[in-house]
């Protein structure tokens, strides 16, 4: 343990964390069996905590402000989901079919995480916030008015108004419906799954933070003008960190599509970017286990809220709760009580002496 | 000081909003007629067995809160009257319970599978399409039967031979309304305003478009909106009226509808005005001036104002309990719940059965039986779980609806 570095430490608990949060559940699940509604909310879950490690990537590490991850959540399940569909007669092994999705969802929500890369990271500050705010909403109207059709002779694509369907041969099928989205999904996403694709981001954002350019993009967040003097091209690892987060984002949203059998593009809204920049927030930007805990928080919440008979007031109640747990976590009293705690637990520890305060990784 | 000031304030709130939640979820088991059910809300978490209680569990989602709560809620009132009729009557009994999907489909499925976990046994659905999309394809993999008031969509019975409809499916409303301008010689050329991503207003569109074409009505104008620009409808209008339209069909919520009637009595373009089952309400929407109405004409299957005994019977009841006029989506849950009722009294079902015993028992009901209700008599259902109904054509005259 001393050898590693507190880096590989914060790295090494939570992939642990996550690990032995998946045994326990299986082993209840197996055992005492967990009711439908937390099975049912276990890959939604699974689908967000990966939307916040992506956003908590520019957010937190980049230190830009994205207001339009949604969007590339969207362009991922979009893309994925029709890639899924399409292979369902290729690949008759649902989990290697995800796989594909996953992976399609990923690389076409990393490309549009390019193009829109391009004008969007010469800017910073509030002015990049509000044009990736921006951009999402174009993505949201882009596949609003998006027909693709699959058949035996490939897909077919249109724009604005369905010319696909009677174009199509017999027994083609329209995948994209624009303003329907798609319908008919077969429900192939499973916890699983969503385990090892948040262990994956988890992989990719911690080896990239602690290599070279991780270092590089940190760099260019803390002092832009020190680092352009030294010698690092800014936009650049701006940009990667931006395109990988996108890729990410794309999986998670193909993900959270084929655990549901019918998606619309309005579902990928303003609304949904701030839900997970609320989640990167509370979880404390940079803090990779704090946003895991924060997104399964907040998503539990509302839902676990339907059992205390709060049904009309739920989501009155879950604003509340926000306001209260922003609160608390900023509260210097509270804060200081937590250090207070922190620190005695530490000395009853022989263990090596951790540095004290927030951790800033 | 200031901050832990504000801390307890806001504890403060979630502790009386958490009273007031608890107060109302005991309303409606206070206000049940007397049954044998003691209000136990209390979900058990083994597995959901045959309530001992006697009565059948109801369930079913709707967005009870955000912006389409007005369908969730009338869908739930209108359920929970009916309920509460044959509850009173004795003879079948129901346990009914609501949750809410705040028109989305990921919380749809998770209110769905908290319904499941109480141990409902026949479903309601969800009020609007596309959650009802998600929870009908839950239905037919658990094997609960389902039918949805309001879900029109076709996506929702697609497939699936355990889930219905009380409500005309979206296609059917446009080639219905396109047969019924031909049919009555209304007009020749046409114009159509649709909301372009609104799954409702395409799916009513793209047929009412196909059927004109089919009976040679000529579509002159075709232009739409959308979310966020839904407030300006002149250029739309324009290009109806230059267009020479001389009926404008408007597949849309009474919102937009109301705002297009107003921006058209503003430019002094005054051709005939044709809607849909989305239009009703626009009578009772605050600050609209009811004369702009006058004259326009919809196909619904449900219509308040209607002289019969039990819709009389019913909109009173409902603006006793709730405080307004239901609307169709109130209507539809009400069949919903009486269709049930009837279905299961002809197949001697008991609520000791099991959900899959239910489904097929449901199944052979539909779709053989013929229903009365408020939103049509001698309903029928076809396999694929689609309703055949006559729909209604009304004309708003007086600030009312009257039968064309």
């Amino acid at each position: 343990m001393k050898k590693l570095s507190k880096q590989s430490r914060t790295s090494f608990f939570t992939y642990g964390g996550v690990i032995l949060a998946y045994v326990l559940l299986q082993l209840y699940n197996g055992q005492v069996g967990l009711s439908s509604m937390i099975q049912g909310l276990l890959v939604p879950i699974c689908a967000y905590v990966t939307m916040a490690l992506a956003l908590n990537l520019v957010v937190g590490v980049s230190g830009e402000l994205s207001l339009g991850h949604a969007g590339f959540m969207s362009v991922g399940a979009f893309s994925g989901t029709a890639a899924a569909i399409a292979l369902q007669g290729v690949i008759p092994l649902a989990p290697l079919r995800l796989a594909v999705a996953m992976v399609i969802g990923a690389l076409f929500a990393a490309l549009a995480g390019f193009l829109i890369g391009i004008p969007v990271l010469r800017l910073n500050g509030d002015y990049l916030a509000i044009v990736t705010l921006a951009f999402g909403e174009i993505i949201k109207s882009v596949l609003n008015n998006l027909y693709v059709g699959f058949d035996t002779t490939g897909f077919h694509f249109s724009f604005l108004a369905d010319t696909v369907s009677p174009r199509m041969a017999e027994g083609g099928k329209l995948i994209i419906g624009g303003p329907m989205g798609i319908s008919g999904i077969p429900i192939i996403s499973t916890f699983t799954a969503g385990v090892v694709l948040v262990l994956v981001a988890l992989v990719v954002i911690f080896n990239l933070v602690n290599s070279r350019a991780g270092r590089a993009i940190m760099a260019a967040r803390d002092n832009r003008i020190a680092a352009e003097s030294v010698g690092i091209n800014v936009t650049k690892y701006k940009m990667i960190a931006f395109v990988i987060s996108a890729a990410l984002a794309g999986a998670a949203g193909s993900l959270y599509t084929m655990s549901l059998s019918t998606i619309v593009a309005n579902k990928f809204d303003f609304n949904t970017s701030i839900l997970i920049l609320v989640f990167v927030v509370l979880g404390g930007m940079g803090n990779m286990w704090g946003a895991i805990l924060s997104a399964t928080f907040l998503t539990l919440l509302p839902e676990l809220l339907r059992k205390f008979n709060l049904d009309q007031y739920r989501m009155l109640v879950y604003a509340v709760v926000l306001i209260l747990v922003m609160i608390a976590t900023n509260n210097p009293f509270l804060q200081r009580v937590a250090g207070n705690a922190a620190a005695r637990f530490k000395r009853k520890k022989p263990a090596p002496a951790v540095e004290g305060g927030q951790s800033h990784e | 000081m200031k901050k832990f000031l504000a801390l307890m304030l806001a504890m403060a709130m979630v502790f009386a909003l958490a009273a007031c939640g608890g107060d109302n979820a005991e309303t409606p088991a206070t206000d049940a007629p007397a049954t044998d059910a003691p209000a136990t809300d209390a979900p058990a978490d083994d597995a959901p067995a045959a309530d001992a209680t006697g009565a059948f569990k109801l369930g079913g989602t709707g967005p009870l809160t955000g912006g389409a709560a007005i369908y969730g809620t009338a869908a739930a009132n209108g359920a929970q009257i009916a309920v509460d009729e044959i509850n009173a009557l004795g003879g079948i009994q129901f346990e009914l319970n609501y949750q809410d999907d705040t028109h989305d489909a990921e919380k749809a499925v998770t209110a769905y599978n908290t319904l499941k976990d109480w141990g409902m046994q026949i479903s309601l659905g969800s009020v609007t399409s596309k959650p009802c999309e998600a929870t009908a394809a839950k239905n037919f993999e658990d094997r609960i039967f389902a039918l949805t008031p309001s879900a029109s969509s076709t996506a929702v019975t697609e497939g699936k031979d355990n889930v219905f409809q009380m409500c005309f499916m979206d296609p059917n409303q446009g080639s219905a309304s396109a047969q019924y301008i031909f049919d009555q010689n209304l007009a020749s050329k046409v114009a159509v305003i649709w909301k372009n991503d609104d799954v409702y207003s395409k799916g009513i569109r793209d047929t009412f478009v196909a059927k004109a074409a089919e009976l040679g009505l000529e579509v002159v104008s075709e232009t739409t909106f959308a979310d966020g620009n839904d407030t300006d409808f002149n250029v739309q209008l324009t290009e109806a009226k230059n267009a020479g339209a001389e009926l404008v069909f408007l597949p849309m919520y009474y919102t937009p509808a109301s705002l297009i009637l107003s921006q058209a009595n503003a430019m002094g373009y005054a051709p005939k005005w044709f809607g849909v089952d989305g239009m009703d309400g626009i009578l009772t929407l605050e600050g609209f001036d009811t004369s702009l109405a006058e004259g326009v004409m919809l196909l619904t299957p449900f219509n308040a104002d209607a002289q019969d005994e039990k819709t009389q019977a019913f909109v009173e009841k409902y603006q006793a309990q709730y405080g307004e006029i239901p609307n169709q989506f109130a209507a539809d849950a009400y069949d919903c719940v009486y269709a049930y009722a009837q279905a299961l009294e002809a197949a001697n079902a008991t609520p000791d059965m099991s959900a899959a015993d239910l489904c097929d028992a449901m199944i052979a009901q539909f779709t053989t039986m013929t229903f009365d209700g408020l939103t049509g008599e001698g309903m029928t259902w076809g396999a694929d779980g689609a309703v055949t109904k006559a729909p209604k054509g009304m004309v708003i005259q007086n600030g009312a609806y009257v039968g064309m």
